[in-house]
């Protein structure tokens, strides 16, 4: 099993997810993480996906992806080669005297405090899983209320856009 | 073994469009939601629609009243209504369109749009849905049909606005027949059918994400020609696609050019003459020996709109061992979905075959045409060995396999049309019926719909009006689907029925006989030879309307046959008492190599004999 991310171009109609999401239930496919906004066009969606799943099977929903009659352009980004970011919101109990520890855990990651209570804290923290993971592991010995955190969005490195083509096609 | 394109890549989606037409006649004219329905489908070169009428899809009713240039088939049973426009389909090669109302009689439907999804059999449903401020509150009669038939359709609609119908019904026939065909679903608010809208057909079909098929890559064609051309046991794998696709005289021409081996897949009967003398047969389950064993030993399977499925294949890592794989396919999800391909070619089998047959004589232009001659001499003495057979059974019944034989024996196969259900008399009518023309042979491949024939009959009859139309069925099938008799008696839809009666669900049955000891659980259905009948089949026919027959004997066969054939004014319905007691062979049990195939009940062919 190797993990995947596929960002797909769709028209920006509705039942568009439930389609492409169906194409992954129905092959018992696990989707690691979701995420649908959309594009510089608005008449274009963008989804991500990440999935984990072998090679061949991943050739053949993409195929399955490719026949549904919205869906305009799929990529899989390599992780190499492209930017992958995660938002976490984690709402942490502290008093003002942990407050300080809690601080230094959110410096130490580059995230910020986007709300403050006498009693709690959320953080927002953006980056790769790996990079959550690990502020996760920071804040374990605090009391981690709650916690949610988006899809995974993708974007390729360099000047081209995935868009573009999907565009010519739209508008041909 | 060569490699051309290891992972075949999807093409390009090439824009869909049709080209601008002239205007529609009632384009600009103000009209309700439902009246621009009847145009609409007026528009698409509708003549035909099955179907019933219920609370949401009324106001579509009434226009369609008017209409002369539609026909609208009263079935019983809206998955009649579906099977019917499939069975349409099938046989004339145009969309089929069948009509519900919204929840059951939409639910209805689920079984022959699935149906047409597995056997791509371009069909339009259209479905009334509660009034759009409704739809989500669980109200009278609502099912969330698009939800339902998201993965078992083409592509699916929800209409809620009446300006969008022409717009949507337009498309969902584009879609229906191009590409790979399958049916495609509109759904639409009862609130729209009311709402009043300006008529406007559309000139283009505006679809940038579909993929109406690519024009096969010259290098792949070449190359497989080139296979074509040096292979020393080379097989034509061929499916149902070379029927949708209308390319039976490409493949005539292919098979010719090549001079080699044709097998037809269950949904690809008739796609090449069986009088053809590189014809095999069926391969698969039940298929002959000649046709599997070519397969097996096969050094090049050249697969042309067929899928790889399991009922063909058996045990896939054992399927067709030795063979390098050209695959044609104008679904490039197919290609590698099953079994990994050497050459694929992505295209309309049509352009396929006129870029193949052309490629491949210059190959023998230029290397001379491969000696085939041992090939021949090995498929031939299997051929003698192993043809099709069966042997009377031990009760003095008829032989289920004479009487469906003497059917194609007694009826013209140019003139002919059959469909089947679903089990042992479809396996027979596929093996001893003599297949002369594509879209003569019409049944329920994919998904194994029991109940499939009468209704398909009855379409494929509306479709075909001058032709003759049996249905061969069985005691269990028949009980799915048969009140569509009715539908058939007061429309004048005169379908013969032979219904191969023997008591039981047979195909089961064998299953129970082979692999459950003999314990016949739930699979008898007292419909035969010394039970109560019931029901009596002949009785049912006459109450139905229809002609019953009966014969039980293998003397009476053709003579009942021929009175059969004389009834052109009413459907009828042949009751063949038939033994239960015999099975349908040869047979690979499910999940073992095709190498285990057995040619009768224990009695496997020997590959490597001397003689």
């Amino acid at each position: 099993m190797t993990r995947h991310t596929l960002s797909v171009l769709v028209e920006n109609k509705p039942g568009v997810l439930a389609r492409v999401a169906g194409l992954f239930s129905r092959r018992a496919f696990n989707i690691h993480s979701l995420a649908v906004g959309q594009t510089e066009h608005p008449e274009i969606s963008r989804i991500t996906v990440v999935v984990d799943v072998e090679e061949l099977p991943l050739e053949q929903v993409t195929k399955q992806l490719n026949k549904l009659v919205h869906v305009l352009k799929i990529v899989e980004l390599d992780q190499e080669k492209s930017v992958q970011r995660d938002m976490l919101l984690i709402k942490v109990r502290c008093d003002a005297r942990q407050r300080v520890d809690v601080l230094q855990i959110v410096e130490l990651f580059r995230a910020h405090v986007v709300d403050v209570a006498p009693d709690s804290l959320i953080i927002e923290a953006v980056g790769n899983p790996g990079k959550l993971q690990a502020i996760l592991a920071a804040l374990a010995p605090h009391d981690v209320r709650e916690i949610v955190q988006s899809g995974t969005v993708a974007i390729g490195r360099g000047s081209r856009s995935i868009t573009e083509r999907a565009l010519d096609r739209l508008t041909a | 073994m060569t490699q051309v394109q290891p992972k075949p890549q999807a093409p390009a989606k090439p824009r869909a469009t049709t080209a601008a037409r002239p205007s529609d006649p009632y384009n600009g004219k103000e009209m309700t939601g439902a009246e621009a329905l009847v145009r609409a489908l007026e528009s698409s070169g509708t003549t035909d629609v099955f179907g019933i009428p219920g609370g949401a899809i009324l106001p579509a009713y009434d226009p369609l009243m008017d209409s002369t240039k539609i026909r609208h088939i009263l079935t019983r049973h809206e998955q009649g209504a579906g099977h019917a426009a499939q069975g349409y389909a099938h046989a004339t090669g145009r969309v089929g369109v069948c009509i519900a109302t919204s929840g059951p009689g939409a639910t209805n439907l689920v079984t022959p749009i699935a149906d047409a999804n597995m056997d791509s059999i371009p069909m339009v449903a259209i479905t009334g849905q509660v009034g759009a401020s409704l739809i989500g509150t669980d109200a009278f009669q609502e099912a969330d049909i698009v939800g339902i038939t998201q993965p078992i359709t083409k592509h699916n609609m929800l209409v809620k606005d009446a300006a969008d119908i022409p717009t949507a019904i337009a498309q969902a026939f584009y879609i229906a027949s191009h590409g790979r065909p399958g049916p495609v679903l509109v759904d639409i608010a009862k609130s729209a059918l009311q709402a009043t809208t300006t008529y406007n057909w559309p000139d283009r079909i505006e679809l940038p994400g579909f993929n109406a098929g690519a024009k096969p890559h010259a290098k792949t064609v070449q190359e497989a020609a080139r296979l074509l051309a040096t292979a020393r046991r080379p097989v034509l794998y061929v499916g149902g696609g070379v029927i949708r696709a209308g390319a039976s005289a490409g493949l005539r021409k292919l098979a010719d050019v090549s001079g080699a081996a044709v097998v037809t897949t269950l949904m690809a009967r008739g796609a090449i003459p069986d009088s053809h003398p590189q014809q095999l047969g069926m391969p698969g389950m039940h298929g002959t020996v000649p046709a599997v064993a070519a397969l097996q030993k096969a050094d090049l399977v050249v697969a042309l709109g067929a899928r790889f499925d399991d009922r063909v294949t058996g045990r896939l890592e054992s399927f067709a061992p030795n063979a390098v794989i050209v695959h044609a396919d104008i679904d490039p999800a197919e290609i590698g979905k099953n079994r990994a391909v050497d050459v694929p070619i992505v295209g309309d089998l049509k352009d396929v075959f006129a870029d193949l047959v052309p490629a491949l004589e210059q190959e023998h232009i230029k290397h001379g045409k491969p000696d085939l001659e041992a090939w021949w001499a090995q498929l031939d003495d299997w051929r003698r060995t192993y043809p099709l057979g069966f042997t009377a059974t031990q009760d003095g019944l008829s032989s289920p396999q004479h009487v469906i034989q003497r059917l194609g024996e007694l009826n013209d196969a140019d003139s002919t049309i059959y469909t089947s259900g679903v089990g042992q008399h479809q396996m027979w009518a596929s093996q001893f019926i003599t297949y002369e023309h594509p879209n003569t042979w019409i049944n329920s491949g994919g998904l194994g719909t029991m109940g499939f024939s009468v209704p398909a009959a009855m379409g494929a009859q509306v479709g075909e009006p001058d032709k003759t139309v049996w249905a061969i069925d069985g005691d269990g099938c028949f009980q799915m689907t048969n009140q569509e008799l009715v539908t058939c008696a007061i429309n004048e839809i005169p379908i013969k029925v032979a219904v191969i009666n023997n008591s039981s669900l047979g195909m089961v049955r064998q299953w129970q006989t082979l692999f459950y000891n003999e314990r016949y659980s739930n699979t008898d259905l007292h419909t035969g030879h010394g039970t109560r009948r019931t029901p009596d089949f002949v009785k049912l026919a006459d109450a139905m309307g229809c002609v019953g027959l009966r014969c039980e004997s293998d003397a009476d066969v053709d003579a009942t046959i021929k009175r059969a054939n004389e009834i052109n004014d009413q459907p009828v319905v042949v009751d063949f008492t038939v033994s239960k007691d015999a099975m349908v062979w040869p047979m690979v049990a499910a999940g073992v190599s095709n190498d285990e195939i057995q040619y009768a009940r224990g009695v496997a062919p020997e590959w490597d004999r001397e003689d």
